[in-house]
């Protein structure tokens, strides 16, 4: 099933929760909705659901207007944050609610259904707990069983709501591979709400970045990360460091820090968007490049070594004024850069957004032209 | 040192410090625990075992000849079925008007929800005078319902009534913060499996409303057991018919029968009792599997 969501406006007394968005969820498909809170995320997906009503727009699945329909009659499953299991039943109980509430013509048999719900049980590879009570089940078990409970009367959409916030980051990381493999399995249309932009990247097949009411880019997770549309996008999809400045005569300059930005017509203020991979740490400026900054930390730990960095002598963009840059272990082992050295950023390729563009400029500095290294990554 | 240690557990496993000192983060234990106690000793236990003092100068035979004295069984049946009648009505209505409080939000809500406290603090006299002149025949309810061929005032129907005023908030007030704590979530998720409005109430909400219903409800029935003041302004107190125990432990204490007057007063004691500690007892139960502890 398609589900698609034409002009839908919603507002919470002055606070315009929902922007007139559209967006286009194909079947089958898992797709994230990723915004920071506040973003109206979970706003749209509760309407897509039929747990709130939108002030206007339209929303409709497989091309059939769903819009005034309850939400008993939309058949999805919805799967809650903080799980929602009913406290008074048994894990066995709660999962057959939904086969046990369709109306008499409909409803299976009892034998079938706890042959319905023993199924289940073996899916989410908890048995052994069906007769236990929510309250005495982990906060992994949880979410679980509030899956299966979703998906046994076998709706056509899933819809999950932070499914994975309340959990710890070991959990987390189990039960999204589980989620995965279940959706390829089961082919559903999935919804889920994040605002972990790794959760978002690793587990959908498409990821919508959602911004104050707005959808601000739809695409598959490694083009969005590759091609963002806006700085927002940037921003909220990994670390990034950022040059703000003055361009003349095909130079942005800020303070003590420019870098030379060829076949930019743009004079004026402009940002340049660098993420850590494309920048390299050098003893001494490049000729392209003049970025000072000073060693505040090393973290050794992951498959790359982070840096992090103060300017020294100008201003990085944000709050907390720090450039993040990844080297790899050899040539950590090779440099031991410590806190407090001086370092030039040489960077290699960057986004240069001028003006009030929202389309970032890719700058591309030539490589081989500029340094005879070889970059190990990618 | 290894050995030292071993005999001071040994010691403390022994001879538990009841309090348990060296864990307790709070300060103060002792001390409040000690003034509630001496509270409840001195305002509850002390006054109740006054009671069973003057009962136990009673002989058995005495004591039995009292207590089913027909007048006074016939009290017990009135009294118990006036009760039942008002804690049941008051079950519904209460869950009704703590529904009402909670969920919906209209002009005036604050003002209902400080008015459902004012059987509390009005005099149950004032209240019982109330009811028997709106109740009595050429009274502003009682002329209509007297047309209808209803009587209120002066019959059993009118100590429901008035046992049901006065013993209202126990269950709007006991339902009311369980309503309030309920997640929107558990309903949700039992809409969007498909339940109908009915059986999200009767699945979902009702598991998780009536144990505080059910004290609710056997706190408004105790409380009616003991209801004097309201009840007989309204009740007419016909022997056999309108007379409430409460009121045959006056009329004994009226004939300075001191020892009658407690006997019947402990029958009325000993079933509220036995009723509170089998609720306590079995919410704790269920609650217990609920919260799994």
């Amino acid at each position: 099933m398609t589900i698609t969501v034409d002009g839908i406006n919603k507002r919470f007394g002055k606070f315009q929760a929902l922007n007139n968005v559209s967006l286009n969820i194909p079947e089958g498909k898992l797709t994230a909705l990723l915004g920071p809170s506040g973003s109206g995320k979970t706003t749209l997906l509760r309407i897509i659901a039929g747990l709130e009503s939108a002030d206007s727009g339209r929303v409709s699945f497989s091309g059939k207007d769903v819009t005034k329909l309850h939400v008993r009659d939309r058949n999805i499953g919805f799967v809650f944050q903080h799980y929602a299991l009913f406290r008074h039943m048994t894990v066995a109980q709660n999962i057959a609610f939904g086969l046990d509430s369709l109306p008499r013509k409909q409803r299976p048999s009892k034998a079938e259904i706890q042959k319905r719900v023993g199924e289940l049980l073996e899916m989410i590879q908890l048995p052994h707990l069906a007769n236990r009570f929510p309250a005495q089940l982990s906060g992994g078990q949880k979410q679980r069983v509030a899956l299966a409970r979703s998906i046994a009367t076998q709706p056509k959409i899933l819809l999950l709501d932070e499914p994975f916030g309340a959990l710890d980051a070991k959990v987390r990381k189990d039960l999204r591979r589980w989620l995965r493999n279940l959706h390829d399995e089961f082919h559903f249309t999935s919804i889920f709400v994040t605002h972990d932009q790794e959760e978002a990247l690793e587990l959908s097949d498409q990821v919508a970045v959602m911004s104050q009411g707005n959808v601000e880019q739809v695409n598959e997770p490694t083009e969005l990360y590759a091609r963002p549309d806006s700085r927002f996008v940037f921003d909220f999809l990994g670390q990034v460091n950022v040059l703000s400045g003055d361009i003349k005569h095909g130079t942005l300059s800020q303070g003590s820090a420019w870098v030379t930005v060829p076949d930019i017509q743009h004079q004026g203020t402009a940002q340049l968007y660098l993420r850590p991979h494309e920048v390299r740490l050098a003893t001494a400026p490049a000729a392209h490049a003049n970025l000072p900054l000073r060693i505040e930390a090393v973290s050794l730990i992951g498959s790359e070594v982070r840096v992090e960095l103060r300017p020294e002598g100008w201003a990085s963009e944000g709050s907390d004024n720090i450039w993040e840059v990844g080297i790899s272990h050899a040539e950590f082992n090779q440099q031991r850069p410590t806190r407090g050295d001086l370092r030039y950023a040489i960077p290699e390729v960057g986004h240069l957004f001028t003006g009030k563009d929202t389309q970032p400029a890719t700058v591309n500095w030539d490589e081989a032209k500029l340094s005879p290294r070889i970059r190990l990554i990618n | 040192m290894s050995t030292a240690n071993q005999a001071g557990a040994a010691v403390s496993q022994r001879w538990p410090r009841i309090g348990n000192r060296s864990k307790r983060v709070l300060p103060g234990f002792g001390l409040s625990l000690g003034i509630s106690l001496l509270f409840i000793s001195l305002i509850l236990m002390l006054p109740l075992t006054g009671l069973v003092m003057e009962v136990s100068a009673m002989s058995f035979d005495q004591f039995w000849f009292v207590i089913t004295d027909p007048r006074v069984v016939a009290s017990y049946k009135v009294t118990a079925l006036a009760a039942l009648a008002a804690s049941l009505f008051n079950g519904i209505f209460g869950l009704l008007l703590a529904w009402v409080l909670v969920r919906y939000e209209f002009p005036g809500k604050r003002l209902i929800d400080a008015v459902v406290d004012l059987p509390f603090a009005l005099p149950t006299a004032v209240a019982g005078i109330v009811l028997a002149t709106l109740f009595a025949e050429n009274g502003w309810y009682g002329q209509w319902l007297s047309k209808l061929g209803i009587e209120v005032a002066f019959t059993p129907v009118g100590i429901v009534v008035a046992m049901a005023f006065t013993s209202l908030p126990f269950v709007v007030r006991t339902v009311q913060p369980v309503l309030e704590e309920l997640a929107p979530e558990d309903e949700e998720a039992a809409v969007s499996l498909g339940a109908s409005d009915g059986l999200v109430f009767r699945r979902v909400i009702f598991p998780a409303l009536w144990p505080a219903l059910l004290t609710g409800v056997a706190l408004s029935f105790t409380r009616s057991l003991g209801e004097f003041g309201a009840v007989i302004f309204i009740a007419g107190n016909m022997p056999y018919v309108s007379e409430v125990t409460s009121l045959m432990i006056f009329v004994r204490l009226q004939e300075y029968d001191y020892a009658a007057a407690s006997a019947i007063a402990s029958v009325v004691l000993m079933v509220s009792l036995v009723m509170l500690f089998a609720i306590t007892l079995w919410q704790a139960r269920y609650l217990k599997r609920i919260e799994g502890r």
